[in-house]
Parts: structure tokens; C-alpha cells; sequence
């Protein structure tokens, strides 16, 4: 069986190319792809604990799915806006979306 | 019991009309007058069968009926109040029901009632009457009708209750309320025609005097009170109690307490009845309509003052005896009483105005019955009481029906005549028959004719109880006082009716309307059969025939018993003398008077006429003493020195510090602290917002770069602490 550190190490890489592509990409559907990474990233965390820890449990494989909901939600959400400021705006990079620049 | 419900039931129906005009009806003069009448109308019934049924129940004094209600409470006594039935109360409430009812009637035609509204009217003055076209086409000046015609009842209607209270109640608390109603009435209708400035000075002097005398009256009830702990007369009149006031004396002048209570109280009445030093203004009142002087300054006010001494008399009469020489108390009443019935009779006889002259018979009058009091003649005053109500309300209804007459004669001549001054007038038997006859009884029961009128009857046994009473100075002084009454009686009588008219307004003077002659006519009645009840039992020839019913009813109240009056024929001769002598001389100095000639006292008096015209100098002398020295006081002391001066000064240096001390506070503390602490705070916002704007970049990655620099810090430090330590 896979030791459990595996995933965790795996879980962690997924998340910082996640990070990393939230930090560096300007595409906002780019952004929003790494936030979708650093979520299932999350998930693998979560579903490698519930494995190992607490298998006769329900409890882990709700969380997962309950992610998943709000996470397919959150993307509806971030998607239409983004078509909407790409209407607005006629772009869709992240730097030119600075209307509360100080 | 059915007594005493009805008996506190008599003050009410008057108060009742009045709340009702005064909220209601005043701008329906017949439902006005109608209310009015109706009220008086019932306490008049009430009051007929309360005094029938104290007349014929025997005993009377044993039982007293009287009801009470716990009214006030006063730490841990109740102030009570409440009404009873005695003899007193019996034939005061005669009185008053008789002379109130019938000035009520009167009133409606001495108002002009059912006479067209005047175009020149204005409320606050007499009516001028007005220019009437009448069927015919021809256009006549007529007597229009008074324009505040329902605030009058109003007015009348509350100083009937005011009257009503003060006779029925049966402790000083109530008397006393009665007694400062009337006065508030006393004061609205003598300036019931407001817009004159006499009239407005009037009231406000009749006010103020019997105020004066008032102050002394509440003194005598609060140590009246603070004494013996209640104010009703069956427990202050006890014999203990008596005793108790006699024995003990007040700190004050070495009186005994009674002697104080009696002497304050008193002081109420002299103000009240207008005895002197305070008479001055009941003449003036007669600024008000003729029905208010005949009701409150003749007939039923001014003898609340009379009412309350006999009221009192126990307790002024304290420790006197029939027969034994007279205390304190009574003494400054005889005093009193007997100089002011002298000293008004002599201003009466050169006073020109109609009413003045009866207005000093009034206090002269009244007089008589404080100098009776004061020498223990209380049946006597009792008496005179009743029937100068009836006479004197009758004559001065009867000179409101002249002086209507008379006004009838301006507006139909357009001569302008002082319609109340009686030179002006003469010869009015034949164009007022029904007011002469009346006016002439009344006149005579003034003046105390023989035997016929009820005058000579009251009179009389005034004087028999001076004479008895072995003080000759009464005596002499009242004799004396008599004969000035029946003179200027007589002068007034001769003056008015007899002889030929004056002036033209007089020829066309006409009688007035049944309305103002049939209560006169009442009122006449009265002023002769009146004496009937009080012809002394041994009196020559007439006494015996009919009982002396007034005396066994009033002097069955006195505990003590009246003196045994040891009839002398002195007293009698004497009041035949004077009565018959003032008229006869009366008659004789002015019958031949004529138009523009001056008036015969004036020769006859010399220098002292105008000393008696001039009401012996008395209100000059107040001006002088009092009421000069009150401005003084009022305007140059208080108002300009205190007032303006020193404390308009602390306020207006109050004034100047607050503005100073102001702008010290704004220059030194607002200023630099406050707003500066302010702007601080404000700029320094400002600033800060400034130098954190470029965080502000609107790129996202870098906000989020950011936050996860500060995560990766504060985890490293949570790490540090928490986990490592």
C-alpha cells in the first residue's frame, strides 16, 4: 500500500503549482484554474486522511463532496463574472482589472 | 334628612346655570336668562321649604339638622364640611331667596331684553341705544339691548352660589369660600362695563379694600383653627370651648384668644360691610349695573359681613353677659359701628348722584346693625339685617327704574342730562306711579316711618337695645344717624318724584316695563309686612297683637338669651321724633327746589359742604397715605432703583461675564484642544490613507502575493511560540 506521506507530498506539489500558477499567471481563467488545483489539492489531503485514519467514517468522503460542490459553484460564479468583465472591459487580464487601485 | 339633602342642594342650581351660560349659552340671550332664573328659581323653592319647615318644627335648636363630608384631609384630621339648619340660616335664607329671585327678574328688563341690538353697541360699555324705524316708517332712538346681556346672568348667577354656600354652611371654611366668591363677583361686576375707566378702578378698589380686610378674616380662621382644631360652628360654640378661648390668652395685646378670633374676624367684616375705615368702596361700586348694586352692595353681600358676626357672636360676646358692661371685641364694634352709621348718614346728604346716596345709607345702615351687635342687640340686628334687604334692594331697583326712565327722556329729547344725578330729575310721580309708590315705601321703611313699614320696626328695637343696653353714646349716635337717614331720604324722595321736572329728559321720562316693576312691587310687600314678625310684645297699644315671632324664633339660638329689654318709651319717642322730623324736614328744605338752583344744603352747611361733597377728604387721604406711597414704592423704589438698577444690573453683568468667559474658553481651550485635537485626528487620517495608497495597486496577484507573505510570517511566529516553546 502507498504510505500516506506520498500523498501528502503529492497533495503539496499539486497545491504549490496551484499557488504558484494563481501568483504568476495573468490570464484570469489561468488564476481561476489554480485555484481549482489548489482545491483538489486540498481534497487529496483530505481523502488520503479519511483513508488511512478514519475509514469506517462517512465523514471525509461528505467533505470531498461537499468541495467539490461549493468549488463547482465558486467556478459558475467567477466564470460569468469574468465573461462579464471581458464584455465590460474587453480583456481578460488581471492587471488591467484595477478599477479599486488606490 | 330630606332637610339636609335639600339644604346643601339650595347653593347648587345657581352654579349649575352658571357653569352652563358661561361654557354654552352665552350666544342665546333668552336660554342665558332663562338658565339663570330657572337656577335661582329652584334655590328659591329649596330654600322657601327649608325656612317653612325650621319655622314649624318646634325645637329647632335641639335638632340642629346638619350633614357633613370629610372634605380635606389635614395631617391626621380631616377638614370637614357640610351644611345645617338653624334659625339664622332659616331667615337668612329668606332673604336672600327673595331679593335674589327678584333681582334676577329684574335684571332681564333693566338689560333691555327683547329691545333691538344697538349698531353703536361694544361689550364693555352701556348700551347707547339705537335708531329704531319702526311700522310707521318714523325712526325713533330706543334702548337697545345690553351686548354682554348673558355674561351678566353668568356672573350673577355664580355670586347667587357664592351667597347661597356662605348662608347654609355650617363652619367657617365654607362661609369663607362663599365670602371670597362673592368677592370675585363683586369685583367682575363692578367692572362689568370695562371699557370705562371708572368702572375698571372700581372694581379694582373694591377689591383690593375688601381683600384688606379679608387677609385679617383668614388670620382670625387660621388661629381660629390652629386653637381649637376645627372650624365648625357647633364645636367652636360649645360652652367649653368658649370657656377654653376666654380663660386662655393669645400673645398678642393681652387679649384672650377669643378676643383676637373676634377682632380679626371682625376685621373681615368691616371690610365685607364696608364699615369704616374701609367703606371707601362700596360708593364706587356702584360703577356696576343698578341689579348688581342692589344685590351685592345692599342687599346680600355686604350683609355676609353682618351675617358673620352674628354668626359669631358666641365667640365675640365671650365671656359678656346680658346686662354686664360689653368686652373688647364689642366694644370696637359699637364703636365702629355707631360713628360709621353717623359719619355715612352725613356724607349721604350732600351726595347728588342717586345711587351714591343709597350707597351710603348702605354702609350707614349697616352700621346700625354692628353698633346693635356690638351692644348685644342681637335680635335686633338680626332683624334689621332682613328687612334692610328687602328695603334696600327695593330701592335701588326702584332708582335703576328711575334712572331707566330718565335715559328713556335723553334718547327721546337728545338732551344731554347726567341721567342719575337727581337734580336733573323731579316730577316723576305722574310719569312712574308704580316705581314712586315703591320707591316711597322703601323710602320710608329707610327712614323708619311709623309704625307701617318694617323699617321702623327693625329700627326700633335697635335703638330700644342701645337705650337698654345703658350706653348712652350708642344711642345718641344712632338717634342722631337716624334722623340724617330719614332727612336725605326725604331729599331724595322730594328730589326724584315731587315738585315739577327739572329738565326736559325728566318730562319724558316713562315707567318702565312690569318685568322691573312687579319684583318692586314684591319687594314693597316685604319692606311693610316684614315688621309684622318683630313688633315687640310691649309695645304701646299694638304690642301682643301679633306675637313676636322673629325674637322667640332668632333669640331661641343664643345660648345665654337675649337681654331682658326693659321697655322705655325714650327710644320709642325718640325714633317717632327723628323718623318723623327727618322727612318732615326733608320735605320741607327741598320741596320748592328748581331747575339751576344750587343745592339748599349748601348754604345751610357753608364751608363743611364741601367737606362732606368731598366724602370728608377720606380717598384723598388714602391716595395720599396709601396708595401714593404704594407707587412710590412700586415704581421708583422697586422698579427703578431695585429693579432696574441692581437687578438688571447682576443680570446684566451676569450677561457681559457669559460672552467674556466665552471667548477666554474659545481662545484658550476650544480652539487649541478641541478643534485641534479634531483636525488631528482628521489630517492625520488623511495623511496615513495617503502614504498607504500605493498597497493599494489593484493587481490581484499582488494582493494575494502579499497575503501569503504575511501567512508564511505569521506562521513562522505562531510556530516560533506556540509550537517550539
Amino acid at each position: 500500500m502507498i504510505p500516506l506521506s506520498w500523498y501528502l507530498i503529492f497533495a503539496a506539489a499539486l497545491f504549490c503549482v496551484g499557488l504558484f500558477g494563481v501568483l504568476t499567471r495573468k490570464n484570469l481563467i489561468a488564476i481561476l484554474m489554480g485555484i481549482e488545483l489548489m482545491l483538489n489539492a486540498v481534497n487529496i489531503n483530505l481523502l488520503a486522511f479519511w483513508r488511512y485514519l478514519y475509514a469506517p467514517q462517512m465523514s471525509g468522503q461528505v467533505f470531498v463532496i461537499i468541495v467539490f460542490t461549493a468549488a463547482a459553484a465558486e467556478t459558475a460564479v467567477a466564470l460569468s463574472l469574468i465573461i462579464s468583465v471581458y464584455r465590460r472591459r474587453n480583456t481578460v487580464v488581471a492587471n488591467d482589472v484595477d478599477l479599486l487601485k488606490g | 334628612m330630606i332637610i339636609q339633602a335639600l339644604t346643601w342642594l339650595i347653593p347648587l342650581p345657581p352654579l349649575l346655570a352658571f357653569a352652563l351660560i358661561a361654557l354654552l349659552t352665552s350666544h342665546y340671550r333668552d336660554v342665558s336668562h332663562w338658565l339663570a332664573l330657572i337656577g335661582a328659581g329652584l334655590s328659591w323653592l329649596a330654600s322657601m321649604v327649608v325656612f317653612f319647615w325650621a319655622v314649624f318644627t318646634p325645637g329647632l335648636s335641639q335638632i340642629s339638622p346638619a350633614f357633613q363630608v370629610p372634605w380635606l384631609p389635614l395631617g391626621g384630621d380631616w377638614l370637614m364640611i357640610g351644611v345645617q339648619v338653624d334659625q339664622l340660616t332659616a331667615v337668612s335664607l329668606f332673604f336672600v331667596a327673595w331679593t335674589v329671585l327678584m333681582i334676577f327678574i329684574y335684571s332681564v328688563g333693566y338689560h333691555n331684553y327683547g329691545q333691538p341690538e344697538g349698531d353703536r353697541d361694544k361689550p364693555g360699555l352701556p348700551p347707547f341705544g339705537t335708531l329704531f324705524r319702526f311700522k310707521r316708517g318714523e325712526r325713533k332712538m330706543v334702548a337697545s339691548v345690553e351686548p354682554m346681556y348673558s355674561r351678566f346672568f353668568a356672573f350673577i348667577s355664580l355670586f347667587a352660589f357664592g351667597m347661597y354656600t356662605l348662608v347654609v354652611s355650617d363652619n367657617l371654611l365654607t362661609l369663607y369660600i362663599g365670602w371670597e366668591i362673592m368677592g370675585l363677583c363683586s369685583y367682575l361686576l363692578i367692572g362689568f362695563w370695562y371699557a370705562r375707566e371708572s368702572a375698571r378702578n372700581a372694581a379694582v378698589k373694591a377689591f383690593m379694600t375688601t381683600r384688606f380686610g379679608d387677609m385679617f378674616m383668614l388670620l382670625g380662621l387660621v388661629v381660629l383653627y390652629s386653637v381649637t382644631g376645627s372650624l365648625n360652628y357647633k364645636d367652636v360654640f360649645s360652652p367649653t370651648v368658649i370657656k377654653l378661648l376666654t380663660a386662655s390668652a393669645s400673645p398678642l395685646l393681652g387679649l384672650s384668644w377669643a378676643g383676637l378670633i373676634g377682632l380679626l374676624l371682625f376685621m373681615g367684616t368691616v371690610g365685607k360691610s364696608a364699615q369704616f375705615p374701609l367703606h371707601v368702596w362700596l360708593p364706587d361700586a356702584m360703577e356696576g349695573p343698578t341689579p348688581v348694586s342692589a344685590m351685592i352692595h345692599a342687599a346680600t353681600m355686604v350683609s355676609a359681613g353682618v351675617y358673620l358676626v352674628i354668626r359669631f357672636f358666641p365667640l365675640i360676646s365671650a365671656g359678656w353677659l346680658p346686662g354686664a358692661p360689653i368686652n373688647l371685641t364689642m366694644t370696637v364694634m359699637a364703636a365702629i359701628g355707631a360713628f360709621t352709621a353717623l359719619f355715612a348718614a352725613t356724607i349721604a346728604l350732600t351726595q347728588n348722584d342717586i345711587k351714591r346716596v343709597l350707597a351710603y345709607s348702605t354702609i350707614s345702615q349697616l352700621g346700625y346693625m354692628i353698633a346693635a351687635l356690638g351692644v348685644g342687640a342681637y335680635v335686633a340686628a338680626t332683624f334689621h339685617l332682613v328687612m334692610h334687604a328687602f328695603f334696600k334692594a327695593l330701592l335701588f331697583l326702584g332708582s335703576g327704574s328711575v334712572i331707566h326712565g330718565i335715559e328713556h327722556g335723553v334718547m327721546h329729547t337728545n338732551e344731554h342730562v347726567d341721567a342719575q344725578d337727581m337734580f336733573n330729575m323731579g316730577g316723576l310721580r305722574h310719569k312712574m306711579p308704580l316705581t314712586f309708590w315703591t320707591f316711597l315705601i322703601g323710602g320710608f321703611a329707610l327712614s323708619g316711618f311709623p309704625l307701617i313699614t318694617a323699617g321702623f320696626w327693625s329700627k326700633d328695637s335697635i335703638l330700644a337695645g342701645a337705650f337698654s343696653s345703658g350706653y348712652w353714646w350708642v344711642f345718641i349716635v344712632l338717634a342722631l344717624a337716624a334722623l340724617l337717614t330719614a332727612f336725605y331720604t326725604m331729599r331724595l324722595i322730594t328730589l326724584i318724584f315731587l315738585g315739577q321736572p327739572r329738565t326736559k329728559a325728566a318730562e319724558h321720562a316713562h315707567e318702565s316695563r312690569p318685568v322691573m316693576t312687579v319684583p318692586l312691587a314684591i319687594l314693597a310687600f316685604f319692606a311693610v309686612a316684614g315688621g309684622w314678625v318683630g313688633i315687640p310684645a310691649n309695645f304701646p297699644l299694638l304690642g301682643g297683637l301679633l306675637p313676636d315671632w322673629f325674637k322667640q324664633f332668632v333669640g331661641g339660638m343664643l345660648v345665654g338669651g337675649e337681654a331682658a329689654e326693659g321697655h322705655s318709651l325714650v327710644p320709642l319717642l325718640t325714633s317717632l321724633v327723628v323718623a318723623l322730623g327727618g322727612l318732615l324736614l326733608g320735605w320741607w328744605v327741598y320741596h320748592k327746589q328748581m331747575a339751576g338752583d344750587p343745592d339748599p344744603m349748601q348754604r345751610a352747611l357753608g364751608g363743611f359742604y364741601t367737606v362732606l361733597k368731598r366724602k370728608y377728604y377720606i380717598d384723598e387721604f388714602y391716595n395720599w397715605a396709601f396708595i401714593k406711597p404704594a407707587y412710590w414704592l412700586a415704581d421708583t423704589l422697586v422698579y427703578k432703583l431695585i429693579d432696574l438698577k441692581i437687578l438688571d444690573g447682576i443680570l446684566h453683568a451676569i450677561g457681559r461675564f457669559g460672552p467674556w468667559f466665552g471667548r477666554i474658553l474659545r481662545g484658550w481651550f476650544d480652539l487649541p484642544v478641541i478643534n485641534g485635537a479634531g483636525d488631528m485626528i482628521a489630517t492625520g487620517t488623511r495623511r496615513l490613507g495617503a502614504d498607504l495608497k500605493p498597497v493599494q495597486s489593484g493587481r490581484i496577484q499582488q494582493y494575494m502575493l502579499i497575503a501569503l507573505m504575511v501567512l508564511v510570517v505569521v506562521f513562522f511566529i505562531f510556530y516560533y511560540f506556540f509550537v517550539l516553546a
